[in-house]
């Protein structure tokens, strides 16, 4: 990492105003001191050290701010910061904390940069660097992006090293003894003489001192947790005995129970409603017709679901296509259109030279709308008062949840109290929050009460704003048993802009990276290699969703690259590393080839083998993926995956990360889609909209590397690379080339 | 209206249309067992009645013969039962929203089937939905707990 990076995160712990030279775009704001929240409201001989941890006489508090859907995240930045606090973290209490800035997200705006991830130059890391400030701007304290390590990696040790060294400060001036000879251990500040003052003892007076703030990180030969296989998350145990709290279980006692239908066209609205079905039944409390759509109140969940059900609703049409043939039209219809060009970060070599001649490859992808449908549907529970609204729900944006709550309820942000609960699942769902905004409309009709907005299953489907469709086209061409030019345009609605619009009612001025992600980026030495992306019109409203980009533009780059090396003759693992230029890559590959036993055979009997190469936020991850074709379909059989996360710290979750990335991967390839007919998703529960079931998951088998040059995260990295690597193995085992997703249009699975 | 949940009887007023899920979670704050679809299609309503799995978001209250075992009531933190102490040394869990469920369904699994073979824990476990992905990680853990309760079985 250069100095910017590092002056930038450190200099933010601490709260001081210097800041890395040369960034003129809202410096001054920037420059000002974060305020620690924990200072606000702290009880008397209560000392706030750092706005990660807090110490009392009851015992330690561990702020985990980035939020925890199910990848370990709150057990993770518990570790990074016991690691140098010397604590058990099973010890400590663990809070997300309340919103603020002091938990902005440094990392997450620094995928956007115009530079790839594998590029370390100075230009490159100083712009990512940059990058931080706008988030500190918008306070973006975002859980996303496979972000919470890279961004808490030195943040939570450096907090976890200063507390340690304050509470040895307060020690010292306590017993006269020089901090320097001081050590600690499990909570405890050790005298050197024996005997041991517990932090707890210490904390009153650590307040009084100023923080000691050069400390740097240990070096990881030093760790105690971090890096071994000893690290159980701190969560497992309530979640395998039925007694983790989510969300949708808070009770209170005055609490009502509400749900909604709202137009699954976002925004379009109600047209007419009749509620005359629904007046007399049992528990019901309220029907409420809002901006958009209507919520009912009742005593208990499932009345509500059924009186919403009993209500009869027509919508108002939006502007765009109606059905999925209109939406793909238009995607197509701004494919390779002047009018529609956004961006072409990737031109290397004379492309249009190279595919002059008459042997270019043509192919046309595309890949559809997804739901993101996480197990538990979006819920949230809101009480208004005259001046204040308290908030209960799982989400990765609290800050844009607290001030929207806000703008509705017309009350002052610094009123709203958001409390964030651990999550069933969100896949990117909870980067939005219209459930909580229908929840605080709700709950100023009941004001004073608790209110738990509970979406059904359908609900949830038809009113998710889904993974954005895209069509591609690659022409490309090949010569002595080499790709020689690559050409990729990928057709997509703009994404990040409206999603960054929807929350702060700011433009994000500039391209949209996401439409290329994950294919422009790659790290590939085509001599002749272009990407380019067009901007279709908004028409459904889409959003981030695990893996973002790279879920579409990782199987068009990857599928369409191995089509190129079967035209030239070549082997698909050998020619993918001879074009590789990024050595970290280049070993992932060659680690999936050695664990597979990769021979170049990829059809023996009834057998295929493919292989897939991603790299995304910053991972470079590779699989080989065998299949068995069966009389009744193709049958996954073993997924082989090699992934560089630059330094391990967890290998156990990282193994789960991986399996759930491949199975999240492979199942919606298999057979989920969103396909809409008047304005409507078609799908509306895991009947339609299913992924991966037991029978059919595949035996995984997972490798990290370390080579890379900074850590990452692995809670999506695993998913682009899942859904090219079966296309390519059925491709090996049938001949049959599947260009669309799903697969299951094409072929059928067991 | 009486049931007996996890050796508990309650006394309920409640429509018998009224599905045993929400009987549970919203009349008795019985949380563990949770709605994920409401049409049986992905298991995390999972409890027993008189030992036998069935989805509590598809049998209307009125229906119910039968003592209701829960998940809380299968094991606690304290005295974990041996399919959730297998769970934890496999580390299972990611969000954990479909662990109950799943969980409830491997006990009635290992009832039937004391050993039960992959193609079995497939059949059985295949209308368990988890959309984290963690079914690698069931299967192990499932084997094992039935190697412990053989172990610990007179
Ligand atoms: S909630 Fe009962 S099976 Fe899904
Ligand atoms: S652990 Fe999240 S759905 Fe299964």
């Amino acid at each position: 990492m250069t100095r910017v990076g590092k002056l930038t995160r450190r200099t933010f712990l601490v709260g001081s105003t210097a800041v890395a030279g040369g960034v003129a775009f809202g410096v001054y704001l920037a420059k000002k001191p974060i305020p620690n929240p924990l200072l606000e409201g702290l009880a008397e001989g209560e000392a706030a050290l750092t706005p990660f941890v807090k110490i009392d006489a009851d015992g330690i508090t561990l702020i985990t701010p980035r939020a925890d859907m199910g990848q370990g995240a709150y057990s993770i930045q518990a570790y990074l910061i016991a690691e140098e606090l010397d604590i058990d973290p099973a010890t400590a209490r663990l809070s997300p904390g309340l919103p603020g800035p002091a938990y902005h997200n440094a990392t997450i705006l620094a995928e956007g940069v115009p530079y790839p991830a594998y590029d370390d130059s100075f230009v490159a890391e100083s712009l990512r660097s940059l990058s931080a400030v706008p988030a500190k701007l918008f306070s973006v304290q975002v859980t996303g992006g496979s972000s919470t390590i890279p961004d808490g990696f030195d943040r939570l040790r450096t907090a976890g090293a200063i507390a340690r060294e304050t509470l040895k400060e307060a020690a010292a001036r306590r017993t006269g003894i020089a901090r320097s000879n001081l050590k600690t251990a499990d909570g405890f500040v050790l005298l050197p003489a024996g005997g041991r003052i517990a932090y707890t003892d210490l904390a009153a007076e650590a307040a009084q001192i100023a923080p000691v703030a050069d400390v740097s990180p240990r070096p990881s030969s030093e760790w105690k947790y971090l890096g071994t296989a000893a690290l159980p998350r701190l969560d497992m145990a309530r979640k395998c005995t039925g007694t983790e709290v989510y969300g949708i279980d808070l009770e209170f006692d005055d609490m009502l129970h509400a749900t909604v239908r709202a137009n699954p066209a976002i925004g379009a609205g109600l047209a007419r409603l009749d509620t005359a079905r629904a007046e007399n039944m049992r528990g019901l409390h309220r029907i409420i017709p809002m901006s958009q759509g209507v919520g009912v109140i009742a005593d208990n969940t499932w009345r509500a679901f059924q009186a919403a059900d009993a209500l009869d609703i027509s919508w108002k049409a939006p502007a765009y296509p109606a059905t999925s043939d209109g939406l793909f039209h238009e995607l197509e219809a701004a494919l390779n259109a002047p009018d529609f060009f956004d961006h072409r970060q990737r031109d290397d070599g004379n492309v249009d030279r190279a595919l002059s001649d008459g042997t270019v490859i043509t192919a046309d992808y595309r890949v559809p709308y997804l739901a993101h449908a996480p197990m538990e549907p979006m819920n949230a529970v809101v009480r208004v008062q005259a001046d204040a609204v308290e908030i209960w729900t799982g989400t990765q944006i609290p800050v844009f949840v607290r001030d929207r709550a806000a703008r509705i309820a017309g009350v002052k942000a610094a009123n709203v109290k958001v409390h964030v609960l651990p999550m069933g699942g969100s896949f990117g769902h909870r980067l939005e929050m219209t459930h909580v905004e229908q929840a605080v409309e709700l709950a100023m009709a009941v004001p004073g009460r608790h209110l738990k907005l509970t979406w059904s299953r359908e609900e949830d489907m038809t009113h998710d704003y889904p993974r954005p469709a895209s069509v591609a086209r690659a022409r490309g061409a090949v010569a002595d048993g080499k790709v020689i030019g690559f050409d990729l345009s990928v057709s997509q609605s703009a994404m990040a802009p409206e999603w960054l619009e929807r929350l702060s009612g700011r433009n994000l001025p500039g391209p949209d990276a996401t439409i290329t992600t994950g294919a422009w980026d790659q790290p590939f030495a085509i001599p002749n290699y272009r990407v380019t992306g067009y901007r279709a019109p908004a028409m459904v409203p889409v959003s981030s969703w695990r893996s973002v980009g790279a879920s579409g533009n990782g199987f068009y780059h990857d599928c369409f690259l191995d089509e190129l090396i079967h035209a030239a003759g070549a082997d698909p693992l050998a020619e993918r590393m001879r074009l590789c230029m990024h050595d970290p890559s280049r070993k992932v590959l060659e680690a999936v080839g050695e664990m597979s036993g990769w021979n170049g055979e990829l059809h023996t009997g009834g057998r295929g083998r493919g292989v897939g190469f991603c790299m995304s936020f910053g991972v470079p991850c590779a699989q080989v993926v065998d299949v068995v074709q069966t009389e009744d379909g193709i049958r996954i059989e073993k997924v082989y995956v090699a992934v560089d996360v630059g330094e391990v710290l967890d290998p156990t979750n990282l193994e789960a990360q991986v399996f759930g990335g491949v199975i999240w991967g492979l199942g919606h390839a298999m057979n989920c889609e969103l396909t809409y007919d008047d304005h409507m998703p078609d799908q509306s529960n895991f009947y339609d909209f299913t992924g991966m079931r037991l029978y059919q998951a595949p035996e995984i088998i997972v490798r990290a590397l370390s080579n890379g040059s900074a850590i990452r995260g692995i809670g999506e990295p695993a998913v682009p690379p899942a859904a090219p690597a079966l296309a390519n193995a059925i491709f090996a085992a049938t001949g049959q080339r599947i260009r669309e997703l799903p697969l299951h249009k094409h072929i059928d699975f067991v | 209206m009486k049931l007996t949940v996890n050796g508990i009887l309650h006394e309920i007023n409640v429509e018998p249309e009224m599905p045993l899920l929400w009987v549970l979670r919203d009349e008795l704050d019985i949380k563990g067992p949770k709605y994920g679809c409401g049409v049986a299609q992905c298991g995390a309503c999972t409890v027993h009645v008189d030992g036998v799995a069935v989805r509590s978001c598809q049998l209307p209250v009125g229906d119910l013969e039968g003592e209701v075992l829960t998940i809380e009531g299968l094991g606690t933190p304290e005295r974990l039962h041996a399919l959730q102490d297998a769970w934890i040394t496999h580390q299972v869990a990611q969000c954990g929203y479909c662990q109950s469920g799943q969980i409830m369904q491997a006990a009635s699994l290992l009832e039937m089937i004391p050993h039960p073979s992959d193609a079995e824990i497939d059949e059985v476990m295949s209308g368990n939905l988890c959309r984290c992905g963690t079914y690698p990680r069931i299967r192990a853990a499932i084997h094992a707990a039935a190697r412990t309760l053989s172990e610990t079985k007179p």
